[in-house]
């Protein structure tokens, strides 16, 4: 219903804009004055004023519509017992509703509850109709008046602008409240988290077994099942080896293959070459997942076992190794764009100095571009340590504090998976814990990339 | 008149299939300058950048003739293109000091060719480079700040600097003061003129003015020929084309 009264809403706009037009065209002729803007912004003066306002009435209309009924058909329960419970409100809505659709999941209804459906349907239904109202009303009575304004002088030209000016205001706004809101929802989960397991033990603690938390004999959590439990540092150590493994793949290989593409490679080559690399990057993480596990670890395992070492079949170093290859773009586009964007004429006083192709790249144009680079290899970082669907996949669960590649190993964002699949307990340490995770990985990648920004900032005021 | 130092005959140079020199032939002497005139896209720089190779950078290019060095030919496949640019310097139209420091702008191209044996040596090297380019006043403070920091007629010099440092035969210049003001300019002439007791200056130039300060023999180019070589006093006051002296008198270019 909501999308109809959306169509009714833009239909009267559009009639609007129409309307609009129409007078100014009319005012133009009539009057032998010059009029302030062309006729269709007198159109969309009208249509502006009949859409936007009715549709933030619709928008907050249905913000309060669930609070309203909720109130409303309730009241009865509330009366009955006035510390009835949030989760019990939501379970006495949800069988109101599913019983007003018709749907009879409960054995026996309680008279209580076929009065509230009955309120139900009829507070449901009163509110629709004032909606509608309301908002056409609004739509209605506001183009009226916009049509009513509308004269030689009015500057609508002006007023389109400013319009717009809000529109992308807002737009912006989106996006940064976005960020807002994501890290205070981490952050309050996180405090909440820390109000039960100290952060000296999450930070310093050596031991990841969050499932321990829920062997429990009695109903309350054992406060011992919090000890020991949330040492994250295998899991920091775990994340960091797994990108560290991949930048060594992830480095040379694609430094020097952005090397080849900007200084060695035919222009031809060049077109067809890098868009097939920067494919790699295109590919789901999912299919780099199956190819680690099913691939790599085995070829891994088998290599490592010739040479004498014990190699678990889930390793560190097979995840780290596919995630290096799928990183390679993101090296090796950046910095190839980087290269190529050094001023010839750099090379060419290399050139002429008597250095071959390879001395001037080495000492003049890879120390030229190393701000670019640089920002490209932290770019890579950040996405390895983001990573996840490779490590669940390849290297394993198990969060085990090593250093040795052969071994499993798992990462926070691995660790945040495990968590949250499955069945939830909101309140329980256990999900809270992922939270907690989330905004150590937020900050890991927010120093990353501030280090980036100040590197960069740094050569690039040296050598420009 | 001095010895001839570098002798280029029937030169033709193509980029692609288009012709941007069409049959040069001219002798350069030693420890003189030698002036380019010409309007812009002449090919007055196109037949500077043979002399040190510089073409052989652009893949699209093909250089054909004889170009020689103190009758060696520079063309020749025995010929090492790096040992041919050692002694073949080169400043560039616009100064393009690498982003380095300026002791380690010097100490490239001695760095490169191991001419330098130690840290001293190198140090002296660095020191008599700007000397001769009359640079070392002026940054003997800072060499180890950035070369791009200087001024643009500064980092000009540290260009030229640059080049001396490796001890070539020949420098070439091309428009090596185009991007600068009046008073670098003028530094800049005074500078070549202390070179050429030293090496063998060609210069690429649009200013005539300048072609007639500080040059001996100067060549007149137009539309990728040369129209007339002849000593510099020659070319200015009694040219032996009508072309180049429409040029000269201002009547196009």
């Amino acid at each position: 219903m909501g999308l109809f009264l959306i169509l009714l809403v833009l239909t009267i706009g559009a009639f609007g804009f129409l309307i609009g037009r129409l007078k100014a065209i009319k005012l133009r002729s009539a009057s032998q004055k010059k009029i302030t803007s062309l006729n269709h912004y007198y159109g969309y003066y009208i249509a502006i004023f009949a859409i936007v306002p009715s549709l933030l009435v619709f928008l907050a209309i249905t913000a309060f519509q669930g609070y309203i009924v909720e109130v409303y058909v309730l009241s009865d329960f509330i009366d009955l017992n006035p510390n009835l419970l949030a989760s019990d409100k939501n379970l006495l809505l949800a069988q109101i509703v599913n019983t007003s659709k018709g749907i009879e999941l409960f054995d026996e209804i309680s008279p209580l509850v076929t009065d509230a459906v009955d309120k139900y349907i009829y507070i449901e239904e009163l509110i629709d109709t004032l909606t509608y109202v309301i908002v056409l009303s609004v739509a209605g009575l506001l183009s009226l008046v916009a049509y009513v304004k509308i004269k030689s002088n009015l500057d609508s030209r002006k007023f389109v602008e400013s319009f717009l000016l809000i529109l992308f205001f807002t737009c912006s706004l989106v996006a940064i409240m976005t960020t807002v809101g994501i890290i205070f929802s981490l952050l309050f989960q996180t405090l909440k988290f820390f109000s039960q397991v100290p952060i000296t033990d999450f930070l310093f603690g050596l031991n990841w077994s969050p499932q321990r938390v829920f062997v429990r004999d009695s109903g309350d959590l054992d406060t011992r099942d919090l000890q020991n439990a949330f040492g994250a540092i295998p899991l920091f150590a775990g994340t960091f080896l797994i990108a560290f493994i991949a930048m060594c793949v992830a480095i040379p290989v694609g430094l020097m293959t952005a090397i080849y593409l900007a200084e060695y490679a035919s222009p031809n080559l060049r077109d067809w070459a890098k868009p097939i690399i920067e494919i790699l990057a295109g590919i789901p993480t999912v299919v780099y997942g199956f190819f680690a596990a099913l691939t790599v670890a085995p070829i891994v395992r088998d290599l490592g076992q010739n040479a004498g070492f014990t190699v678990s079949s889930e390793s560190a170093l097979a995840a780290g190794f596919v995630m290096g290859i799928m990183i390679i773009p993101f090296v090796s586009s950046l910095s190839d764009d980087v290269i190529n964007s050094v001023p010839q004429s750099l090379r060419e006083g290399s050139y002429a100095m008597g250095a071959t192709k390879s001395e001037t790249i080495r000492k003049v144009l890879l120390p030229a571009a190393l701000p670019g680079i640089i920002g490209s290899f932290l770019l890579a970082v950040s996405r390895a340590i983001g990573e996840t669907m490779i490590v669940v996949m390849a290297a394993g669960l198990a969060a085990k504090l090593t250093a040795n590649p052969f071994d499993a190993a798992t990462t926070i964002t691995t660790q945040i998976v495990v968590i949250l699949i499955g069945d939830q307990e909101f309140d329980s340490p256990k999900t809270q814990a992922a939270f907690a995770l989330g905004l150590t990985l937020f900050i890991v990648t927010l120093l990353l990339n501030f280090i980036a920004l100040q590197v960069v900032k740094k050569y690039t005021e040296r050598y420009d | 008149m001095n010895k001839i130092k570098i002798s280029a005959k029937n030169i033709d140079v193509f980029y692609g299939d288009k012709q941007a020199l069409f049959d040069v032939s001219m002798d350069m002497y030693e420890k003189e300058v030698t002036a380019l005139i010409g309007p812009s896209g002449c090919g007055k720089s196109t037949f500077l950048r043979c002399i040190n190779r510089m073409n052989d950078v652009i893949d699209i290019c093909s250089v054909k003739g004889n170009v020689s060095i103190d009758g060696h030919d520079i063309y020749d496949k025995s010929i090492r293109v790096e040992s041919l640019r050692e002694s073949v310097g080169m400043v560039f139209q616009k100064p393009n000091p690498f982003p380095k420091s300026i002791y380690e702008n010097i100490a490239y191209g001695p760095r490169i060719h191991g001419i330098a044996n130690s840290k001293t040596d190198l140090d002296e090297i660095v020191e008599t480079s700007l000397q001769k380019a009359a640079l070392f006043d002026e940054v003997k403070d800072r060499l180890h700040q950035p070369g791009t920091g200087l001024s643009g007629g500064q980092q000009q010099r540290l260009c030229i600097a640059r080049a001396i440092s490796v001890n070539p035969e020949i420098i070439l210049m091309d428009e090596p003061c185009s991007a600068l003001d009046p008073i670098a300019t003028a530094k800049i002439e005074d500078l070549m003129s202390e070179l050429k007791k030293e090496f063998t200056i060609i210069i690429v130039t649009h200013s005539m003015q300048q072609a007639a300060r500080v040059s001996k023999n100067t060549g007149f180019f137009h539309l990728g020929k040369l129209i007339e070589v002849d000593s510099t006093d020659t070319i200015f006051s009694n040219p032996g084309n009508q072309k180049t002296q429409d040029y000269i008198t201002g009547r196009f270019g």
